[in-house]
């Protein structure tokens, strides 16, 4: 965790009023979560990881629905963790949106206002306002059946905030949309989330939905932090394989001494940063260029004899999979690929140029 | 290559069930069970059809006796459908909803009055409700309330044996039901309480009117408990079924034509409801 | 199913194999050594030249039960080898199941009117016989709290009475007494059989019943008769008869006698019937 990342991220909110302040602790048989977090008002942050490492249970001990074994949770100042969950000042955006099926859209983002004690047509007219500005006003009277995935999210997002909460809440927001509308949805969504003016978490297992929507970027693994920081630096800087691997990165762990890192178990990469002490150091994959035999004229200070183990096609680039004595992912297009003649169980010979490596200290 | 496979898969998915739509017939092992299990509901309908005496049925119909004991019934059966719903309902959500200790055993013992004979169930509550029961005797003394022998007796009875009907059927929809949408409405705002009535109630609205229905069927055609507990005596703790079984005694025509009657007003309001409520879902 | 439905079916004639076995053994054994000084013993000499043996099914109205039982017994006892088997319930049904055709030999009605309905369709053999009479009595709760002496006093506002319906013999009798005094009583219940009506008082659910004295008497100190002068005009025949089906006419036959001879009429008399 990068000291400066996180001075910067506290420096934002208002020290110990407003936003949000937890440290969430679940205990669930042999499972167990601690997560700290800390957002100010205007936040977008997302929890970033794999499936089964506590991303919805953090979600769901913020909302109140699970109840925390430990810790604490502040919101502006305010204790949540004794409050039952329809006392806190909390939206939710659920996963499949959760749309109450025998209400219509309108009802829908009426319903939490109604709970809050406004009277009937006071909540109509403010849900409709809500839906208007969602782009939904033709939609008002549909039941949540006859919207498309989109449409649904928007009406999930406009019942959440429609109370007003000071912290909301959103679980896999596009996980349910396919990849046409994702794109478009994941806009609309972002420029929602500008203009909320209170505390926003979203839980992700998409990187790119995460790099998007969020301005600080929690990774968990195991129901631990691993890495947070701003997108752009954990992209740049990962410390874990599973982040590594999310944003396409190779990425090594070693012992640098000048221009050299000596990768743990592994061979010497040479560097363009100059470090001493324990490092990472990562390269992307299109920065790996593969040759049937040995270059000889190459300028390459990296340069390693690799087995494919597997191949991947995504349009009209193919990702390599080497074993050698490094195990790392190359990218090239179809047509190299096809003169290479690749295929698992070729031996190749891959090149690194030190340019392209980026080492930091671990 | 895995994209051929996707494709392939997709088609088999999209295959399978117009193959199911293709081939109509049942087949015979399935079909002639069912068509046995028909006429073995449908022959002794039909058998009191035809026996019914069809002359002599208007003069048997336009007896007052009938339409005090019909409306009776129909009251009393409505009467013990509303109270199933006011206590069933909520006792189907805690069993459905509600961990506590014992919760297997309670749901058993709910659905006891559906294998007690139901005279016998009659005469539990005599113990229970009767003038001299183990509840009955505080509510003589205290309020001077009697239940046997009552309309509110009949009531009783048919709300007792019919309940399980519904608790059942409630609790198999809630389970059914998402219990997520209670929790979206709770981060709303919503009491647990509100959570129920203004979202899992509407939800399982198709269950609850279906257990509704089973339950008035069921209290209509009551017999053992109403006649053991609520006795029997015209135009108040007479239901049809009670009508029935006492013309039987000393004119079969009779009988005949009451339960033509019953099953006239049966099936007209189920088939109504049926329309109405139980496709919704 | 229909495997299922074979297989009980052998398992039946199986078991009627070994029973009838059994009781041809038993007859035989029987009447190889003392069957000569029992048949002496019997009071009434005609059996001794009607050799009676096999099952013999009895209908016979619910009212009957404590008494027919127990004469069943003795039945069996004078012809060794037979059989009775009883069906107790309420006359009408009786009546129906056996113009129905159930196998029965001898149906014994608490009424004339459940007998007709047999005569009538020609299932009897020979005339019925009356062969007693039931009266109706009120049951009260132990100890008469109500201090109730006559059929008027029932008219009491207040109290809870129960009458049979007057489909059944019982509510009918009760219905004859009530009219020929000119009472107008209003019951909480007309109940489906006597039974009930008892039942009604003994769970004191009621505060009395017009039922039969032998219904009374079987009840023990559950209940307390009250007699009344009006039972008189209300008097229920009992008729017995032998059945024109019956598959075993001989033991019908001796079973009607024993029921009114002497010793018959003794048990009958003790439960609390009138003699005829």
């Amino acid at each position: 965790m990068t000291h400066t990342e996180k001075m910067r991220h506290r420096a934002t909110a208002t020290p110990g009023s407003e936003g949000l302040d937890a440290r969430l602790v679940v205990q669930r048989g042999s499972f167990r979560l601690d997560v700290a977090l800390t957002a100010a008002p205007g936040d977008v942050v997302a929890l970033l990881g794999p499936n089964g490492a506590g991303k919805t249970t953090a979600l769901r001990a913020l909302a109140g629905l699970t109840p925390l074994t430990g810790g604490h949770l502040r919101l502006d100042g305010t204790e949540l963790d004794r409050m039952p969950p329809e006392s806190r000042p909390v939206g939710v955006v659920f996963q499949d949106y959760l749309l109450f099926p025998h209400l219509s859209a309108l009802d829908n983002v009426a319903f939490g206002l109604r709970c809050h004690g406004a009277p009937k047509a006071e909540a109509r007219a403010q849900a409709a306002e809500w839906l208007d500005h969602m782009g939904l006003a033709d939609h008002a009277g549909s039941k949540p059946r006859r919207l498309s995935g989109g449409q649904a999210q928007r009406v999930a997002l406009a019942r959440a905030l429609a109370t007003r909460p000071r912290l909301l809440l959103l679980d896999e927001p596009l996980a349910a949309l396919d990849a046409r509308t994702r794109l478009e949805v994941r806009a609309r969504l972002r420029r929602h989330l500008a203009e909320f003016e209170a505390v926003a978490v979203l839980v992700t297992h998409d990187p790119l939905d995460a790099m998007v929507l969020a301005d600080h970027l929690v990774v968990i693994e195991d129901g631990r932090v691993v890495q947070e920081g701003a997108p752009p630096d954990i992209a740049r800087h990962p410390r874990t394989d599973y982040i590594a691997h999310l944003v396409g990165l190779n990425l090594y762990r070693g012992e640098a001494e000048g221009h050299t890192v000596r990768v743990d178990r592994g061979p010497e990469v040479t560097t363009t940063e100059e470090l001493t002490g324990p490092v990472f150091v990562a390269f992307p994959p299109s920065a790996v260029t593969l040759y049937r035999d040995r270059p000889t004229g190459s300028s390459a200070r990296n340069l390693w004899h690799c087995e494919v183990t597997g191949l991947e096609t995504n349009g009209d680039q193919v990702r390599a999979d080497l074993t050698g004595p490094l195990r790392l992912a190359a990218d090239l297009t179809t047509v190299a690929a096809t003169e290479l003649e690749l295929h698992p169980g070729a031996t190749v010979w891959a090149a690194v140029k030190a340019a392209q490596t980026h080492a930091y200290p671990a | 290559m895995t994209s051929v496979d996707k494709a392939g898969a997709a088609e088999t998915l999209e295959r399978a069930p117009r193959r199911g739509r293709v081939r109509k017939g049942a087949p015979l092992p399935l079909l002639l069970p069912a068509l046995i299990g028909l006429a073995f509901l449908l022959v002794p309908l039909v058998a009191l059809l035809v026996r019914a005496p069809w002359r002599s049925l208007p003069d048997l119909l336009t007896s007052t006796e009938v339409w005090q004991a019909l409306q009776l019934s129909l009251v009393c059966a409505t009467a013990a459908t509303a109270v199933s719903l006011v206590v069933g309902v909520p006792l189907a959500w805690l069993l459905a909803r509600v961990e506590f200790p014992g919760r297997g055993l309670v749901r058993a013992l709910v659905t006891l009055p559906l294998v007690l004979p139901p005279v016998v169930g009659g005469v539990a509550l005599l113990m229970a409700l009767g003038r001299n029961g183990v509840v009955g005797q505080w509510l003589d003394s205290w309020f001077g309330i009697t239940l046997p022998f009552t309309t509110t007796g009949v009531i009783v009875a048919e709300a007792f044996v019919a309940m399980p009907f519904l608790v059942i059927s409630v609790e198999g929809t809630l389970r059914a039901a998402d219990p997520r949408y209670e929790e979206a409405a709770t981060t709303l705002g919503a009491s647990r309480f509100t959570a129920f009535r203004r979202v899992t109630l509407p939800l399982i609205a198709p269950g609850i009117a279906a257990g509704a229905v089973l339950a008035w069927a069921r209290a209509l055609g009551e017999f053992g408990a109403t006649i053991t507990f609520a006795g029997n005596f015209p135009g108040r703790t007479q239901t049809m079924p009670l009508a029935v079984y006492l013309a039987l005694q000393n004119d079969p025509d009779a009988a005949i034509a009451l339960s033509l009657v019953l099953l006239a007003v049966s099936i007209a309001v189920l088939a109504g409801l049926r329309d109405r409520w139980m496709t919704a879902s | 199913m229909t495997r299922s439905a074979r297989r009980t079916r052998r398992t039946l004639q199986v078991a009627a194999a070994g029973a009838a076995a059994l009781l041809a053994l038993s007859a035989c054994s029987s009447s190889g050594d003392s069957s000569s000084e029992k048949k002496s013993d019997s009071s009434d000499g005609a059996s001794a030249s009607d050799k009676v043996s096999g099952s013999v099914t009895v209908f016979a109205a619910a009212s009957l039960k404590e008494s027919f039982t127990k004469l069943g017994h003795a039945f069996e006892k004078e012809h060794p080898g037979t059989k009775v088997t009883f069906s107790f319930g309420g006359s009408d049904a009786l009546a129906a199941s056996i113009t129905g055709g159930a196998p029965a030999d001898v149906f014994a009605a608490a009424s004339p009117k459940t007998m007709k309905i047999v005569t009538d369709e020609g299932d009897a053999s020979g005339k019925p016989a009356t062969f007693v009479r039931n009266q109706l009595e009120i049951a009260t709760l132990p100890g008469n709290p109500d201090k109730i002496s006559s059929l008027k006093s029932l008219t009491k506002s207040g109290l809870k009475v129960v009458l049979c319906d007057k489909t059944v013999p019982c509510g009918a009798a009760a219905q004859k007494a009530l009219d020929t005094s000119k009472l107008k009583l209003t019951p909480v219940s007309y109940e489906q059989d006597v039974k009930s009506a008892l039942n009604k008082v003994q769970l004191k659910e009621a505060d009395a019943a017009v039922v039969y004295k032998t219904d009374v008497k079987a009840a023990g100190d559950k209940v307390q008769g009250v007699e009344f002068p009006e039972s008189t005009k209300a008097i229920n025949d009992y008729p017995i008869v032998s059945l024109k089906d019956a598959p075993n006419a001989a033991a019908a036959k001796a079973f009607i006698r024993l029921v009114q001879s002497a010793e018959g009429q003794k048990v009958l008399g003790d439960a609390g019937f009138l003699k005829p």
